[in-house]
């Protein structure tokens, strides 16, 4: 911090990278504003300023009416039930491929130097076996959680259980590929201290990585947690239970106080969400 | 950015006393068993039950939809849509991202601290009187503004923007360039609240003004970052963009949202192969870009 900000100036290089840039940006730009049929003066025609007024109207003041806020609690309760065990599942798929897809675990490092060292067999097996778990959580992560969720409402019918799936997967993709980076991350010799004591590999495992990995690892998975809790308020959209199927419900029924209210709701739930896990993470 | 990496020694074991170790014991245990109570209440909650979970019935519904899937649909047409759906997917999250940057930094010099009313820039200016309440005004209006932008969901958004301005691409891009330009003002704001003050401390003592300062002492450091975050951003936005279509917002979302409804499940392969192409190429375009400017 105490270095002045000589590091930001790069010396001027020839390169013809700004020029293509610009060019490409430019084209992409001009490409992309007639493909997104963008048209800001939409608000300022009739139409648009009808809708608007109509919507803003409609929105003040918020439904806070006892019958509407009762039959909001269980879509909340649910919204966070899906959230906690799509987190959950999430552990349960993104933890073991998370392992098989560190390097350092599976094929490299110091736990496998000796045994794979002559062994080009096994060793392809190993590199097998981490190239399929990397694969696997990439496909994960790669297909939005929304498709997942229509996917699994398809599969498993309507429901908090197909939003609980979608979550679980779609997460799993991202904590797996999180974990293997912590796993990746870990200081290498209290490792290799404890193998010259002769500990054998679970016990490195868990006495010399597990505890260096853990604080990391809790503290990202809260992090997935609060995300889930955003992505199952809104799930509900395509039939996945929990707050996104009254969202759907009151927009179609252009019942913008209802919304207004869901979006209260949302907003402090998500807050109360965030500080617990902050909570949590601050006893680490 | 102000934080050095701490580097842990363990050149001393650092001993526990009894009691701590016993307090530290019961607030692991308490921990633990809040979290075993919010599973089972969750488990309770979500109607779900662990042999439906892992049941052949439920098994075999996954796996005959999956068989289902097989083999993509590559016929022209089908095709051509895709690549539609692909281009136009990629043009939403391309103009959303551009406009939430211009959201975000019209409002982000009002949202930051130490730009508008304390800090070093004001250290002249007196402690209380009705120049700082007038600037801090704009800074809380600027904050909550933020704030409103970042809770709705881009779903949510979206919703709203088809029901004001109609189904297209237009309404996706509108979700996102909000949504996204509330994040970028929080991400962009803890950036310039972080900045050096060395720098800005030298400009001043030359006798640099404000709008000086901005320029060269502090819009230099923080240019980078910026563009960091909003490629970061931009790679979120085509996965969102990707699915913006499910409420009506064009792209391949759209399709999918076809091609699910009407049972076309192979069709749907196709489209989620292009959503993985499309992924990719953006991730490894941004990964390339921050590279290439930072």
């Amino acid at each position: 911090m105490n270095q002045p900000a000589t590091s930001l100036i790069r010396p001027s290089h020839r390169s013809l990278f700004p020029y293509i840039f610009a060019a490409l940006f430019t084209l992409a730009f001009v490409d992309s504003w007639r493909r997104a049929g963008i048209d800001p003066l939409v608000f300022f025609e009739s139409k648009g300023r009808a809708a608007l007024a109509k919507f803003l109207t409609g929105m003040f003041p918020p439904d806070l009416s006892w019958g509407f806020l009762s039959l909001m609690l269980r879509p909340t309760l649910e919204t966070m039930q899906i959230s906690i065990l799509g987190t959950l599942i999430a552990v349960i798929i993104g933890f073991p491929l998370g392992l098989l897809g560190t390097h350092t675990l599976t094929v490299g490092g110091i736990l496998n130097e000796a045994d794979l060292h002559n062994a080009p067999l096994r060793r392809g097996l190993r590199y097998g076996l981490y190239l399929t778990a990397r694969g696997l959580l990439s496909l994960f992560r790669s297909i939005p959680e929304f498709v997942w969720a229509f996917m699994f409402v398809r599969a498993v019918g309507l429901g908090p259980f197909a939003g609980v799936l979608a979550i679980g997967v779609a997460y799993g993709g991202m904590l797996g590929k999180v974990y293997s980076e912590i796993f990746e991350a870990v200081n290498e010799r209290p490792l290799e201290a404890l193998q010259s004591l002769g500990a054998n590999k679970l016990q490195i495992f868990f006495y010399g990585w597990f505890p260096q990995a853990l604080p990391n690892f809790i503290s990202y998975t809260l992090y997935r947690w609060e995300c889930a809790v955003r992505a199952s308020a809104i799930l509900g959209l395509v039939g996945a239970g929990g707050l996104g199927q009254q969202i759907e419900i009151s927009m179609r029924m252009f019942n913008f106080s209802e919304i207004l209210t869901i979006l209260m709701i949302l907003f402090l739930m998500v807050a109360a969400v965030d500080y617990l896990s902050a909570k949590v993470r601050g006893m680490l | 950015m102000s934080k050095s990496p701490v580097k842990h020694t363990f050149d001393v074991i650092p001993s526990v006393s009894a009691a701590g170790q016993a307090r530290s014991l019961v607030k692991n245990l308490l921990l633990l068993l809040a979290v075993g109570a919010f599973f089972i209440w969750s488990y309770i909650g979500a109607e779900i039950h662990l042999t439906q979970l892992f049941s052949r019935d439920s098994f075999d519904q996954i796996v005959i939809y999956v068989k289902k899937l097989f083999p993509p649909d590559v016929s022209p047409p089908v095709l051509r849509e895709a690549v539609k759906g692909t281009v136009e997917t990629f043009a939403i999250s391309f103009m959303g991202t551009l406009m939430a940057v211009v959201i975000a930094l019209s409002v982000v010099f009002f949202a930051s601290r130490n730009l508008i009313y304390s800090g070093l820039l004001y250290e002249m200016e007196p402690k209380r009187g009705w120049s700082r309440a007038a600037r801090m005004l704009p800074y809380f209006g600027a904050k909550s503004l933020l704030n409103i932008l970042r809770t709705v969901p881009e779903m949510v958004w979206a919703l709203i923007f088809v029901f004001l301005v109609g189904l297209g691409a237009f309404p996706g891009v509108l979700a996102l360039g909000v949504h996204t330009g509330g994040v970028l003002g929080k991400l962009f704001g803890e950036v310039l609240e972080d900045v050096d003050s060395q720098p800005i401390e030298s400009l001043q003592a030359t006798g640099a003004n404000r709008l000086q300062i901005l320029f060269y002492g502090i819009l230099p450091q923080v240019l980078p970052q910026f563009i960091s975050y909003t490629l970061y951003r931009w790679e979120v936005n085509i996965r969102v963009a990707a699915v913006l279509g499910f409420v009506g917002a064009g792209g391949l979302g759209q399709r999918i949202h076809i091609a699910i409804s009407l049972f076309l499940e192979n069709q749907l392969l196709t489209l989620i192969i292009a959503i993985y192409i499309l992924v990719t190429i953006v991730d490894y375009l941004s990964a390339y870009l921050r590279r290439k400017v930072i």
